[in-house]
């Protein structure tokens, strides 16, 4: 175990690496999306209910399945990758993000709009800053999420931890899927506390 | 002179309601009056009043502010040119006082130094000294302290018209008292037409130049406090001079 961490580590810090930066790639690019879908939801309550039932749908196919769907049209790699990581983190963010501006006191809303703001300035102004705090778990959620769905992403060659635990498995060395599994558990964990102590600090309706 | 505010037939249903929650509503307000609206919750006080800035929309009738049939108006703009104080006071947590209180101005792209001299005017104005009160947060601040930056916000940009929704409900009843004294004193100073819900009887008849009853939806009586009392329409209104007396009576049991 410990002989393999000495001849490989190299071979583990690059696929950590991989792994972080498919996990990124992916996270940069949902939020755009989210983004962009959470300001279309905040029209429309009718259109909110909608966005969520579908992405719920997408989000209960299995990931192995999603990935084989996706080889046809995107091929072997890391764009089905990221797009398939993109799909599930939608439901995870947009459930949060919903319920985190959904959430925002009705009196502090209702004096909003009543002085004047027209509905982007609510966003932007009162409901975002005050909705922070589930937005930053959203975003945990589905980093966490992303992490472990990245792993499977090995089976369609998008390398990371998953293309050492895979070959670990196929050739039987035990070094190889432990380390593969620890270091992709030890990021995942690592991200998670991070992002606790980020909405720590955030916690709504207190002095910043 | 065009009325400050006119209603005219006005009604407004809210969908599975039994009855209008605003019944054919018409009044005419003039610029600088003390309006108070009384009735008991569901009455359509609030209703009504919601209606003067569109947060709600009448089913049919007129409303007419200084003269302008409202619905041509642009409903953002019109809502900051008037000011908003609702009951549970609505501050932004994450903003300071005066933060606060600068929001419709930023919102009107005011200069900086303008708006920062107008915040310390007008917390002066609600009785908080600006140096001490500015900075704070309004978690930082006691349920009146809460309500007079509610007020100095709504204040901000010198509204003709002032919409108070049940502003002292839930504020205790001595700060209630001087809440009520200080406003009073604000209003003779300002000119203002000041339109004021409130659901307490006392309040409704010691702030109010004229007062407005209401009951399911119905505005039964509006007068000034003086003749509403000696000359109360039958019914309703009658029966709630009546009540009003006969709490008087129970607190000269322990004179």
């Amino acid at each position: 175990m410990i002989d393999y961490i000495m001849k490989h580590y190299d071979d583990l810090i690059a696929a950590t690496l991989e792994h972080l930066l498919l996990v990124l790639l992916a996270l940069v690019i949902s939020l755009i999306v989210a983004a962009a879908l959470t300001i279309l939801c905040s029209y429309s309550k009718a259109a909110s209910n909608v966005t969520l039932g579908l992405l719920s749908m997408v989000y209960s196919i299995p990931s192995l399945a999603m990935f084989a769907l996706l080889i046809p049209l995107t091929g072997l790699g890391r764009t089905t990758a990221v797009t398939v990581l993109v799909v599930y983190n939608q439901y995870l963010l947009l459930r949060n993000f919903l319920a985190g501006l959904d959430n925002v006191d009705e009196s502090i809303v209702e004096a909003a709009v009543g002085m004047g703001m027209a509905p982007m300035q609510l966003l932007f102004k009162i409901k975002l800053p005050l909705a922070k705090k589930a937005i930053i778990a959203g975003i945990r959620i589905a980093l966490v999420a992303t992490v472990s769905i990245a792993t499977i992403a090995a089976s369609i060659n998008a390398g990371g931890l998953g293309a050492i635990l895979f070959d670990g498995l196929r050739t039987m060395n035990y070094a190889k899927i432990v380390w593969g599994s620890v270091l992709s558990a030890l990021l995942a964990i690592s991200i998670d506390v991070l992002l606790r102590l980020l909405e720590k600090k955030w916690e709504p309706n207190t002095p910043p | 002179m065009a009325h400050a505010i006119e209603f005219q037939n006005v009604t407004k249903t809210f969908r599975g309601a039994s009855h209008n929650a605003v019944d054919h509503v018409s009044f005419t307000i003039e610029e600088g009056e003390f309006i108070t609206i009384l009735g008991s919750s569901g009455c359509g006080k609030t209703t009504l009043m919601k209606m003067v800035n569109r947060l709600y929309e009448p089913d049919s009738g007129t409303i007419t502010l200084f003269g302008k049939d409202s619905s041509t108006l642009d409903a953002v703009p019109l809502r900051r040119s008037i000011g908003y104080v609702v009951q549970q006071i609505g501050l932004f947590p994450h903003l300071t006082v005066g933060g606060n209180i600068a929001m419709v101005p930023s919102l009107l792209k005011w200069e900086k130094s303008k708006t920062e001299a107008r915040v310390d005017e007008l917390l002066a104005m609600v009785g908080l000294s600006p140096d001490e009160f500015k900075h704070r947060y309004p978690a930082q601040l006691s349920g009146g302290q809460q309500q007079r930056v509610g007020l100095a916000r709504a204040l901000a940009v010198d509204p003709k018209i002032m919409l108070l929704d049940e502003p002292f409900g839930a504020i205790d009843s001595i700060t209630r008292t001087r809440l009520q004294d200080e406003l009073l004193a604000l209003h003779k100073g300002m000119g203002k037409t000041f339109l004021f819900v409130t659901h307490d009887i006392e309040e409704a008849f010691k702030m109010g130049t004229r007062v407005m009853i209401m009951n399911e939806g119905k505005l039964l009586q509006f007068g000034a406090p003086k003749d509403i009392i000696l000359r109360p329409a039958e019914g309703f209104v009658k029966s709630l001079v009546e009540s009003a007396r006969a709490k008087e009576a129970f607190w000269e049991k322990f004179k």
